[in-house]
């Protein structure tokens, strides 16, 4: 119904866990789409599913049954080493907790989502540049992630998650760990990054706030899209 | 899992600090139990061992008629002029030949023995050449069991009988009559004597009276002493060996211990935290940790003495380079070894552990709540 | 290179474990190469032989000696150059501590069979010519301090009495591996002795060294000498010094497995310990790892990062172990001479530590890695805070 295409589209798809030896579904035959440049929140109670439906779209996780497609491409079918390479290029994932790896500076940081590509060191540092720009850290590139503080690290988590220019991001309680100031600033960039970049961006939380900053939510309850 | 690791680590070295506790207990056994302390070897003065020296047969009677001697039931002196020289013989199933003692013996030798006994045939005939071999000879060289002969000294010698000398070095000999090995052999003089005295506390004053004849070129030792220091050379470099490695590994162990320690106080900080938020003192932190390193001492310790337990079952054969006769030996575990190595394994693990737990004794309530 | 980068900043992340494991190792591998040192010390005697002498004894065994008269039928089998007797004789020195070998060996024979000790031509004549006189090794000189010209005495065990000496020359080995600790002095001094005050004893050779012209002709040799001896009041035993050194070996073998084994053992304790360390390392680092599949890196990669990680520490190790290897071999040379008068640490000993060093890291490593890199992204995420 909308001008863009769809991005996203989830058909049918089926998940379910292992607890010893009781299986426990989480996701039951759920299908939607998602636009291209549209800012999803996706909530819901815990145990809901969102997370597990959040780690199906970005490739990091296997349905049971059904089909996810993302910009053309049915991920579902892909084998382990080409949903590695394809998550390179064509998603980013931010995490609650920043998971920037300690021994590495933010630009080192930054850089690593490139250096699986076959850019030049040059190239590279166009591009972690460029992203450091975006998120206005460029003078703390030589840090550390001990030297800076929570908001600071969740900037440099989301440059490394846009540096190859994917066309999704996927954010897991992003503003989870954040004061309410930064957690503001994380929000505001996340939009510019919808606004003025065309990226699509699909987001888990429970911050209110945070939901309120996006163009759609959708709930989920037991596995189950709830309307609204 | 990490804790199965370290426990392994700690077992592995009690296993040889146990092995060489038990390896110096078993030597001390074997040479101890190969002596009475009533009877007394004499030998030439400066000889090490019996192999070495000679003692002239004019010497020998002159000895024979001190005072001072048991005598047997029969009238005669308890007291049995010996030859001792090796042999070369090949093993059975390797063929590779390693020195044998063959001893020249009187119907008095076994008397004067009383570990060793006759388990199997008989004993040889006095002017025969027939000889009896230990059931550690029996075993492993070839032609040494019964009904087999040996051939040496021109003639050849049938095995009639098996001795068994439980794990004194007799079991590792083979004996045969003195006048026949001395003929065959061509050695006109005794290589010992060995006596009962008629009164224990006498000793001293038979020495003195033996070794300050200008006649005798003799020392007298008694019996258990004279094994030992036989072997003291041996018995000192595995004990050096042990102790040096045992040292060396029980770093390596200890540095096991603190590596996993440390983790584990690091993995608990948020749990520290709560306790001391509730009200636990410092000191019951190091406690809880402490314990929880010697706990790890105690099964380290445990298994390994287990482990350990099982050499028992081993019997090693060596050349003693001093006397350059067989040796051979078991490893024996006593109460004390036991009760050593667990401690040992114990203080092992509160080193590794102390400085960790230390650490967290003193870790301030509000870091750790922050860090979870 | 991003790989190396990532894994030598994650070596030291924990500095304080880093040191631990590194220490751990570095005394796996001095213990494991002294050890060894120890078991190729038993060999010495073996490496240093030579291929030209044959050693002939009494074939019913050491302990019995050979008649004098031997030494000319010896000398006329075909492809025997030369030969002499020598007796062991077992000296004490002051104390039962200072032991050394120390043999009565006659000097002709001395000088002609043993080339590989150096005596300048003084010394040589001055051995010759002093009934009394001995030739000792550097190291033995060195360890007593007695130089050309002093009197040394030795009280026999087998042999008894006070025998006196006089240095007439102090030898250098030819070769790295050529013992300096022994004592040789003239044979005719001790059967002198012996035909003045235990006749019986006299004209009787321990063994004979027996030097022969060509080395592929030694069994020969050896066979014809003990076949013409055949069924004589006196059998001989003739092998070649290598075959001779070996029976010693051997009848001590069981110590030297017991010693090889343990520093096999050594090896194994610190595998555990490395190995202990890298799983909580890895384990720690769960997320981390997951962060790295979800950016697209595949197992391989982390399989490298800690592959890499654990190599690398257990070669520090390794290095630093073999480095203090030499000062403790020298320690051990001069603190414990009278057990080890030489301790010298070979390339091949070298070569062995390292490996077991890399082996240490690669077996470390096995279990964390595939544990890693076999896990789900979704689980390892989880594993956060």
């Amino acid at each position: 119904m909308a001008a863009n295409s769809d991005i996203v589209t989830i058909r049918n798809v089926t998940k379910s866990y292992r607890r010893g030896n009781q299986i426990v579904p989480v996701l039951e035959d759920i299908s939607f789409s998602i636009q291209s440049g549209e800012f999803l929140a996706l909530m819901g109670p815990s145990g809901s599913g969102k997370s597990t439906l959040l780690n199906l779209v970005a490739g990091i996780d296997k349905v049971d049954s059904g089909s996810i497609i993302i910009g053309g491409c049915e991920i579902t079918t892909l084998s382990e080493t080409e949903l590695a390479r394809w998550r390179a290029v064509n998603v980013g994932f931010v995490f609650q907790f920043y998971n920037l790896i300690p021994v590495l500076t933010a630009y080192e940081n930054v850089e690593l989502p490139l250096l699986l590509t076959r850019l030049s060191r040059r190239e590279r540092r166009e591009h972690v540049e460029a992203a450091l720009e975006i998120v206005n850290l460029a003078d703390r590139m030589d840090h550390r992630p001990s030297q800076l503080s929570g908001g600071q690290q969740q900037r440099v988590a989301i440059a490394r998650a846009i540096v190859t220019d994917p066309a999704i991001l996927v954010a897991d309680e992003p503003t989870g760990d954040l004061d309410r100031v930064s957690a503001g600033e994380i929000l505001s960039l996340m939009d510019n990054l919808v606004q003025n970049f065309q990226k699509t961006i699909i987001m888990v939380t429970h911050d209110p706030r945070a939901a309120e900053k996006a163009h759609i939510i959708r709930h989920l309850e037991k596995g189950l899209l709830a309307d609204g | 899992m990490t804790t199965v690791l370290t426990a392994s680590g700690m077992a592995l070295v009690v296993m040889v600090f146990a092995a060489t506790l038990m390896l110096t207990d078993g030597l001390k056994k074997t040479l101890v139990e190969t002596g009475s302390p009533d009877n007394v070897v004499v030998i030439r003065k400066g000889a090490q061992t019996e192999v070495q020296s000679g003692v002239e047969r004019l010497q020998a009677n002159l000895v024979e008629s001190l005072p001072g001697i048991t005598i047997g039931s029969e009238g005669s002196r308890l007291l049995s002029k010996e030859l001792v020289v090796l042999i070369n013989l090949p093993k059975r199933g390797s063929n590779k030949p390693s020195n044998v003692v063959i001893r020249g013996v009187s119907s008095i030798s076994l008397a004067l023995r009383p570990q060793v006994r006759l388990v199997e045939g008989r004993m040889p005939q006095p002017g025969s050449s027939e000889i009896m071999t230990g059931s550690g000879i029996a075993r492993r060289f070839q032609g040494t069991g019964i009904g087999e002969h040996l051939r040496f000294g021109m003639r050849d010698w049938t095995v009639v009988g098996i001795f068994e000398g439980g794990t004194t070095g007799f079991n590792s000999e083979i004996w045969g009559d003195v006048d026949q090995l001395m003929q065959a052999f061509r050695r006109p003089v005794y290589s010992s004597m060995l006596f009962r005295l008629a009164d224990s506390n006498n000793f001293e004053k038979l020495k003195e009276q033996i070794e300050s004849d200008p006649r005798l070129t003799l020392e007298a030792k008694r019996e258990p002493r004279y094994y030992l220091d036989q072997s003291e050379a041996m018995s000192k470099f595995l004990n050096i060996l042990g102790m040096t490695l045992t040292i060396i590994f029980s770093l390596g162990a200890i540095i096991g211990a603190m590596i996993t320690m440390y983790a584990s106080v690091a993995n608990r900080v948020a749990e520290i935290g709560t306790l001391r938020a509730l009200g636990f003192q410092r000191s019951s932190i190091l406690a809880a940790f402490l314990s929880e390193a010697l706990i790890l001492g105690l099964i380290g310790g445990l298994a390994g003495l287990f482990c350990a337990s099982f050499l028992q079952l081993l019997t090693i054969s060596t050349m003693n380079w001093q006397s350059f006769s067989e040796l051979s030996f078991s490893f024996s575990l006593t109460i004390t070894t036991a009760l050593e190595s667990i401690a040992f394994s114990m203080v092992m693990g509160l080193a590794g552990g102390l400085i960790p737990a230390l650490r967290a004794g003193r870790i301030s309530i509000v870091d750790a709540l922050r860090e979870s | 290179m991003f790989m190396l980068k990532y894994i030598l900043r994650n070596a030291f992340r924990h500095k304080l474990r880093a040191l631990l494991t590194v220490t751990g190792v570095a005394i796996a591998i001095l213990a494991f190469g002294l050890l060894r040192t120890l078991v190729g010390l038993w060999y010495l005697g073996v490496e240093s032989s030579s291929s030209t002498r044959l050693v002939s004894r009494n074939a019913i065994s050491l302990v019995f000696s050979l008649p004098i008269s031997y030494k000319e039928r010896i000398r006329q089998i075909p492809g025997v150059t030369r030969t002499g007797a020598m007796n062991w004789f077992g000296g004490i020195y002051i104390s039962e501590k200072n032991f050394f070998p120390n043999f009565a060996i006659e000097p002709q024979a001395f000088l002609d069979l043993y080339p590989e000790f150096l005596l300048s031509p003084e010394e040589q004549k001055g051995f010759l010519l002093d009934r009394q006189g001995a030739v000792v090794g550097q190291k033995l000189a060195a360890t007593y301090g007695w130089k050309l010209g002093d009197r040394v005495i030795l009280k026999g065990t087998i042999f008894p009495g006070q025998w006196e000496f006089v240095i007439r020359g102090i030898y250098r080995g030819a070769q790295r591996s050529t013992d300096e600790t022994q004592f040789f002095f003239n044979w005719d001094y001790l059967n002198e002795t012996l035909r003045r005050t235990i006749p019986r004893r006299a004209d009787q050779a321990g063994i004979y060294i027996v030097g022969v012209s060509n080395p592929e002709k030694a069994a020969e040799v050896a066979q014809a000498i003990d076949s013409s001896f055949k069924n004589s009041l006196a059998e001989t035993m003739t092998e070649t010094e290598k075959a001779f050194q070996l029976s010693f070996v051997a009848m001590t073998q069981a110590i030297m497995i017991a010693i090889k084994i343990v520093s096999y053992v050594v090896i194994v304790i610190i595998m555990v310990v490395a190995a202990n360390t890298m799983a909580m390392t890895a384990r720690e680092r769960i997320s981390e790892y997951a962060t790295l599949k979800t950016l697209g890196f595949q197992w391989h990669h982390i399989a490298a990062a800690i592959f890499g990680e654990s190599l690398f520490i257990a070669t520090l190790g390794g290095v630093v172990g073999i480095l203090g290897t030499f000062p403790a071999a020298l320690f051990i040379e001069k603190e414990l001479s009278q057990f080890f008068p030489t301790f010298q640490v070979t390339t091949t000993t070298t070569v062995l530590q390292l490996s077991a060093a890399i082996l240490v890291g690669a077996t470390a490593s096995i279990f964390p890695t595939w544990r890693a890199a076999t896990i789900r992204i979704a689980v390892g995420l989880r594993r956060i805070g």
